[in-house]
């Protein structure tokens, strides 16, 4: 919402707070200011001038040549581009060494030949708005060479405030300046207007205005208003104006407006958006001799119909939306925009002034269905305050009169289905003390409510009956909504903020982000770069399809965390990283019951690729391999309290290549992770790559416990070791060669460790060596070497007959 | 007297000489003996003639030939080093080279911000919570206090999976989804990811990381709000972050408010990063809205209780001077190893 500085101190003649303090204080009643800004900062240099002459240049068609009076007692000489520039005219004028928003210094120069002594300029090129149809010509009485920032007054501040939804009331200066004034509403008056040549008219409107008000249809000036859907149509006001000159608006409005950024279009329409920005009420102009009857229906559209809105777009009508209808066919989206068949228009003379108040959340359907927001809309979904529309409707007649003269009808249709009554709530004292924590009297609370428009009806000490004013009913309707305006106005800063005892908590800690932490840790400590990604995923990848993807790309949720963590490998890749390890906690999606929401599951992934250890001069640096990988998983498996035994080979996995893929087993045998060499054509990889190694392990709350450690007795005495160097066929994998061991060792056999496996000269084909150091120890006395030997030959014998497995000789 | 000290600045002289022109740990203890020797060092010698001062002057000589002492250790310690290196140099080690190290890893730096946050909170009686990513509107809006028609809903613009579900866009149903399973007191954080339909550039993502708090019980006032909050920004930011509490509007809390902090960049004098204000914006907070306690089946009149949700995203952006919220996701390896 942009407010300037000086229509807020119009309506506050008792605010002397400077915009600094302005923007402070709105803060802190919960309304900060984006930027204050001094709109004359950087057109100081500007001064008025008129054209005296302007001809076509004579080596362009597109410029004109002009003779320029700009108060220095001499014709200047200025080329102008702009199609609209006219003998008479009265421009914003940059003279020699002028400087411009921007930093532009103005100098003297030839252009296509001839001199150009300064420049007339467009509201675009002063910071004024976005106009940049032509230079900006002023209208009234103005004398070359004045200042043109104090001739039409933009010694002035605008001032952006963030207004949060549920405020519709301070989209206006009006409502600014009941925040602000001091006394709050009763220090708001609403300023006179500048007298103009029709102040008669103005004079004679406001002493003859009878609004007539009827529960569904009235009639003004010969038009019958009609409100056939009251459910979305609350109340609506038509006033008719005859005679109107359509035409420019006197400086003083067209500034008023360009200090809020607006562009003026012409009297009528810019008196509406003048006392929308004024007063928080839309209004519409209909030009009265383009409506059909002459007749205004407020119904919902038919099913077939459009419009064209002002903007130039036709549109098509939804039946559930609310139009503006003449006789025949709408006139315009209610509460939206109006139809270019009934706009005002240069030849306009008769006009109907619509001043309405349509449903919230209609409004914002409308809206949302058109996709068409306008200063209008924003502030009907909002809410309009129904007890301020009597003013605004004055106001906005008496303005058109003002600037573009007419005669008013003195009859003003209200059509008012059910009279909006306000809202009495009960405030209790002791409640709001309890909820802000300090006490708050009945008296303090009247001192504070009473200057924002709120009525204290019945003041006790238990309990007061507020009654709440038109521009609030939207956001006060309970008693909490009072309190909250008591804490705000009482000042956020005001409450102590030491800390007081507390009760402990119920909710135990989720195990899940205790497993997450641990897990962290682990990893870091390892050497893993944490990556913290989006679940989105592409339709190869997941699912959970999203009904509003922001791209294709990013069109599923994930399945899992893995094949996202090969994409950010492969930005890695593009920058020319080699050594990449990363790890991410995240969660991952698979579909739900039908209707219901989608299964997510927390895990862990984690790849990596390049040098085992970072570069050291005192060796070259050997690439992860494969046991890093299983190591790795095994590891992460006994973290989990899974154990060691939990990671086998799975050969199955299509990420992987699948001689080198494992899966990780849950003591139930459920499959809970897997990991393994990622095949390559699973990832865009340069040439130079190394192998990649990922994995991805679904985590649960099980897991965050670990299993209690049982204590066993420490020896007593020694160990005795053996070590065996095994010739193991091929096709016996090296588990079943050491369950065999563990068989069949007997009691006394502790450990059992392969140390070497070897191929080549001395083994035969198809076999190889393992060596394992197998190691045996009572609890209660020294083993003998013939107690090891008779146990080392029970293993041998059972490897022979098992697996043909044979000692290395 | 003064000879004394004299005397003492020309051994400090002469064994600072001495120490460092010693080649070998051979020549170095020579060196040793004769400067501080017990028996017949230079030092000694000195000492032994204080007995002629007077005892005014003795202090003063005796604190100078102490630090002559110290000085003299030192060098002797410091060179003892040098001459050892240079011996296992001899032996084919060169100990300046750099050691053998580990990768190093490094928590996501979004990562450090929430366990700093936590261990914040956990000091005040906090646990973690967890809820779903992919929630029902109801849970998104409609028990927050949030009709699907108000223009509140359009403060976030939501990605749907289907009719009624959609990907979180807060995490505030977990405030909903724990007042369900458990009852008051009630103290809990929520970290997690969000999703807002924002295009993604500089200063949006379309998922992002908020951190949620909730507390509830008998009693719980506005002040208890400001008091914890205030704690923690004290905490987070330093003792010497001034914190401001501004009015706000949450559709879920009443009243609301928003959090600054004193600019801990420029010092609070005002610098793009805080658009000249002195203040940053750090939460959104507020005292849980009746509306919402009814929707779980709270009696509102029995508990109250206030809520927080902030991005600790956005506190990394501006602790480390991040300057796009992109570098965050993307897992560059020379971003992340920034963070070791
Ligand atoms: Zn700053």
């Amino acid at each position: 919402m942009d407010i300037s500085y000086r229509w807020l101190k119009s309506l506050a003649p008792g605010l002397v707070a400077a915009p600094e303090e302005v923007a402070e204080r709105l803060a802190m009643y919960g309304a900060p200011v984006d930027a204050l800004v001094r709109l004359d900062a950087e057109i100081r240099d500007i001064v008025i001038a008129r054209v005296i002459e302007a001809r076509r240049h004579p080596n362009a068609d597109r410029l004109s040549l002009c003779q320029v009076d700009a108060g220095t007692g001499e014709v200047l000489s200025v080329v102008c581009g702009a199609p609209n520039v006219r003998p008479g005219g009265i421009y914003p004028f940059a003279p020699v060494g002028a400087s411009l928003p921007g930093g532009v210094t103005i100098r003297k120069a030839k252009i296509r030949g001839e001199e150009s002594q300064g420049m007339l300029c467009s509201a675009r090129e002063l910071g004024l708005g976005r106009d940049h149809e032509g230079i900006l010509e002023l209208h009234g009485d103005f004398t070359p060479g004045e200042s043109f920032v104090e001739a039409v007054g933009l010694d002035d501040v605008r001032i952006v405030v963030d207004v949060t939804a549920n405020r519709p009331d301070l989209l206006s200066h009006l409502g600014i300046a009941r925040e602000l004034a001091p006394g709050g509403v009763a220090g708001v008056t609403l300023p006179p207007l500048p007298a103009g040549a029709n102040s008669q008219a103005v004079v004679d409107f406001r002493a003859e205005a009878r609004f007539e008000t009827r529960t569904d249809a009235a009639e003004v000036g010969g038009v019958q208003i009609t409100i056939q859907d009251p459910d979305l149509c609350l109340r609506y006001m038509g006033a008719v104006i005859r005679g109107v000159r359509v035409g420019p608006s006197p400086e003083w409005l067209a500034t008023r407006l360009r200090a809020i950024g607006l562009r003026p279009i012409n009297n009528v329409v810019d008196a509406t958006n003048y006392t929308l920005h004024e007063l928080g009420q839309p209004l519409h102009a209909f030009d009265l001799d383009r409506l059909e009857g002459p007749e205004i229906r407020v119904r919902r559209a038919a099913a077939g119909e459009a419009i064209v809105t002002l903007d130039g777009e036709r549109r098509a009508l939804e039946p559930g939306m609310l139009v503006i209808a003449d006789a025949s066919r709408p006139v315009a989206v209610a509460g939206v925009m109006g139809g270019e068949n009934s706009e005002v228009t240069e030849s306009t003379r008769d006009v109907l002034l619509e001043c309405a108040l349509f449903d919230p959340a209609a409004t914002r359907r409308t809206r949302r269905a058109l996709g068409l927001s306008t200063d209008a809309s924003y502030r009907y979904e909002r809410g309009v305050d129904p007890d301020g529309m009597e003013t605004a409707c004055r106001r906005a007649v008496e303005l058109i009169l003002s600037v573009a003269g007419g005669r008013a009808e003195p009859v003003v249709a209200d059509v008012y289905p059910a009279r909006l009554e306000p809202a009495v709530i009960t405030l209790r004292p002791a409640r709001a003390a309890h909820l802000l924590g300090v006490p708050v009297g009945a008296p303090e609370i009247v001192d504070l409510l009473t200057p924002l428009g709120f009525e204290v009806l019945e003041a006790g000490d238990a309990a007061l009956r507020v009654r709440v004013p038109g521009h609030r009913r939207y956001d006060v309707t309970r008693e909490v909504d009072l309190i909250e305006e008591v804490a705000r106005r009482y000042g956020y800063d005001n409450f102590p903020d030491e800390l007081r005892a507390y009760r402990p908590n119920t909710v135990p800690e989720d195990p899940i982000a205790l497993l997450e932490d641990r897990l962290r840790s682990f990893l870091v400590a390892r050497g893993f770069l944490e990556s913290r990604t989006m679940g989105f995923a592409a339709e190869s990848e997941g699912d959970v399809a999203l009904v509003n993807p922001l791209s294709s790309a990013e069109s599923r949720l994930r399945r899992a965390l893995l094949p996202g963590l090969i994409h950010r490998l492969e930005h890695n890749f593009a920058h020319g990283q080699r050594n990449v390890r990363l790890f991410e906690i995240g969660t991952a999606f698979a579909p739900g019951p039908a209707g219901g929401l989608p299964v997510e599951t927390t895990r862990l992934a984690v790849i990596f690729t390049g040098a085992r250890y970072a570069a050291h001069w005192s060796e070259p640096a050997a690439p992860f391999d494969v046991w890093d990988l299983k190591g790795l998983l095994e590891d992460l498996a006994l973290e989990l309290g899974l154990g060691a035994g939990a990671v086998e080979p799975s050969g199955v996995e299509p990420l992987f290549i699948p001689a080198l893929a494992f899966r990780v087993v849950a003591p139930d045998g459920t499959m809970v992770g897997e990991g393994g060499q990622v095949a390559p054509e699973r990832v865009d990889a340069p040439a130079w790559a190394g192998s990649i190694w990922g994995l991805e392990i679904q985590l649960s709350a099980a897991m965050a416990t670990r299993p209690t450690p049982a204590f066993h007795e420490l020896p007593a005495f020694p160990a005795i070791e053996r070590d065996l160097a095994l010739l193991v066929p091929d096709q016996t994998p090296a588990a079943a060669v050491e369950a065999t061991i563990r068989a069949a060792g007997g009691a006394h056999l502790r450990d059992i460790e392969p140390f070497d496996v070897y191929r080549g000269p001395g083994v035969p084909e198809g076999s190889r060596s393992i060596a394992y150091r197998l190691r045996f120890r009572a609890q209660d006395r020294t083993l003998t070497d013939r107690e090891v030997d008779s146990a080392v030959g029970r293993v041998l014998h059972r490897l022979r007959d098992e697996h043909g497995v044979q000692r290395r000789g | 007297m003064t000879d004394l000290i004299d005397e003492l600045e020309a051994l400090e002289r002469e064994g600072r000489e001495a120490i460092s022109g010693a080649r070998d740990a051979a020549a170095l203890e020579a060196a040793r003996v004769r400067l501080l020797g017990r028996k017949d060092g230079r030092l000694t010698a000195i000492l032994r003639r204080l007995g002629d001062l007077s005892p005014e002057e003795r202090p003063r000589v005796g604190a100078a030939a102490n630090r002559v002492k110290e000085v003299l250790t030192g060098l002797l310690e410091a060179r003892a080093v040098e001459v050892e290196g240079g011996a296992a140099q001899a032996a084919g080690i060169d100990p300046t080279l750099p050691g053998r190290r580990p990768w190093r890893g490094a928590r996501h730096p979004v990562t450090q911000v929430m366990d700093e946050i936590y261990a914040i909170f956990r000091s005040l009686g906090f646990t973690r919570a967890r809820g779903p990513e992919a929630e029902t509107d109801w849970y998104n809006f409609t028990a927050l206090n949030t009709p699907l028609d108000h223009p509140a809903a359009d403060m976030h613009d939501t990605f749907y999976l289907a009719p009624g579900v959609l990907l979180r866009s807060h995490t505030s149903p977990v405030q909903i989804r724990t007042m369900q399973a458990y009852r008051p007191p009630i103290r809990i954080i929520a970290p997690g990811m969000v999703y807002r339909r924002d295009p993604f550039d500089a200063s949006h993502a379309p998922g992002f990381d908020q951190l949620e708090g909730l507390v509830v019980d008998e009693g719980v006032s506005l002040v208890d709000l400001k008091a914890t909050l205030a704690e923690f920004a004290r905490r987070l930011f330093g003792p010497e972050a001034r914190v401001r509490f501004r009015p706000s509007f949450f559709p879920f809390t009443e009243p609301s408010a928003e959090v600054d902090v004193s600019c801990f960049l420029c010092g609070a004098k005002g610098c793009p990063a805080c658009k000249g204000t002195g203040w940053m914006e750090i939460m959104g907070a507020g005292m849980v809205d009746p509306a919402v306690f009814e929707a779980v089946g709270y009696d509102p009149e029995r508990y109250t209780g206030f809520a927080f949700g902030m991005g600790p995203g956005r506190i990394a952006l501006q602790r480390y001077g991040i300057p796009d919220i992109r570098l965050l996701y993307e897992s560059d390896v020379r971003f992340l190893e920034q963070f070791s």
